[in-house]
């Protein structure tokens, strides 16, 4: 469960910045996870809550746009969607791929009062 | 609450001596990042605005994990993060590994548990310096652990630093430590596609030993299926199959590990 992790590390990201920002209530949270980061977003969801629970962000609105996983052939050179690691290049069928996108993990924005 | 000081450092991570009854650190007592300052800028309430960001959510522990990686690099200390599930034989790998080292090269350990100091009692009892990490609740090693370890271990210069995580195949992968590698650890007594069931681990790992080939004869595993698996996950990953039981396979590892150490 390192969602909680993630989650508390998301706050105190945001709740610094806040800060710096005038110190209002944050009312909505931004992220950014790409279907290959290594988190599932259900059990990010969750641990949320939790994780602003008597802070600014207490409440807040949690959006979150997955992003979508890219790879390249290093065989080949092609570039294709990915939807895990072990993907099969589907110009030459090798799977020589390196990921190119889709690992991210970033607090994108937020809304504060 | 602490059980050894009675201090609130709930779900905080703790560091423990095998053998010094009473020594204990709380990881992060140190503070930094929990100020409250006082401001008196004017707040507009009611009106709500935007804050662009695009800050990675692990920024804090990447930088820290860089900070720790750079100490290592300046004092030519060759870290290595040893990561697999519970039972895969991690510990004993480093019991066999450490004596055969300990000639050409000093070597300290960093263990990871939840609970209990039972693993860096093993360490200790090979008579080199060893940290117990207890992460309470916590799934996973993170920089900030490890950089308070080293400071309290103090390896040498041209050494070795073993971190050896907390026994969990998907929460570690994500949390770089400064380690110049990450050693994956899997065993016979597995299923073969643990690779694909858990690709972002094998995904970030630079090497992978297969462990407990001793069992092979008695177990349905196929060493060639497993590797395929893997190397589908991570093209770059290096192979090494042993057994910490019979040391079968330990020329191999110990060569592997002496090559790193000889680039320091």
């Amino acid at each position: 469960m390192h969602e909680m992790s993630i989650a508390l590390s998301v706050i105190e990201v945001v709740v610094d910045k806040a800060r710096e920002e005038g110190g209002g209530r944050v009312t909505g949270i931004e992220l950014v996870v790409g279907k290959l980061a290594g988190v599932q977003v259900e059990s990010l969801r969750f641990c949320f809550d939790a994780a602003t629970r008597d802070t600014l962000a207490d409440g807040a609105e949690l959006l979150i746009e997955e992003s979508e996983g890219r790879g390249r052939c290093e065989a080949c050179g092609e570039r294709f969607a990915v939807t895990n690691f072990f993907a099969r290049c589907p110009a030459c069928g090798q799977f020589r791929v390196t990921v190119e996108s889709g690992q991210e993990l970033a607090v994108r924005s937020f809304t504060i009062e | 609450m602490c059980d050894t000081c009675g201090c609130s450092g709930d779900g905080g991570a703790v560091l423990r001596k095998p053998g010094v009854k009473g020594y204990h650190v709380h990881v992060g007592d140190e503070g930094g990042h929990h100020h409250h300052h006082e401001h008196s800028h004017d707040h507009h309430h009611g009106e709500v605005r935007k804050v662009q960001m695009e800050q990675d959510v692990l920024l804090q522990n990447n930088l820290l994990a860089e900070r720790n990686r750079g100490w290592f690099e300046a004092r030519r200390v060759l870290a290595l993060n040893f990561l697999s599930s519970p039972g895969s034989g991690k510990t004993s790998i480093l019991e066999k590994t450490i004596p055969a080292l300990l000639e050409q090269c000093p070597v300290t350990v960093i263990e990871g548990d939840q609970q209990t100091t039972n693993d860096a009692d093993r360490i200790d009892a090979l008579g080199v310096p060893v940290i117990q990490v207890n992460t309470g609740t916590g799934c996973h090693l993170d920089a900030q652990m490890v950089q308070r370890a080293v400071k309290e271990l103090d390896p040498p210069e041209r050494s070795l630093v073993c971190i050896e995580n907390v026994g969990n195949l998907v929460c570690p992968a994500l949390f770089d430590l400064g380690e110049a590698a990450k050693v994956v650890v899997i065993s016979v007594t597995e299923g073969e596609d643990k690779p694909l069931k858990y690709p972002t681990m094998f995904h970030e790992a630079d090497l992978c030993l297969l462990n407990k080939t001793d069992l092979l004869p008695h177990v349905d595993f196929d060493p060639a299926k497993c590797r395929e698996y893997a190397m589908q996950v991570n093209h770059h990953l290096e192979w090494i199959e042993l057994s910490a039981r019979t040391g079968e396979g330990f020329d191999e590892w110990i060569a592997w590990l002496n090559s790193k150490i000889a680039a320091l």
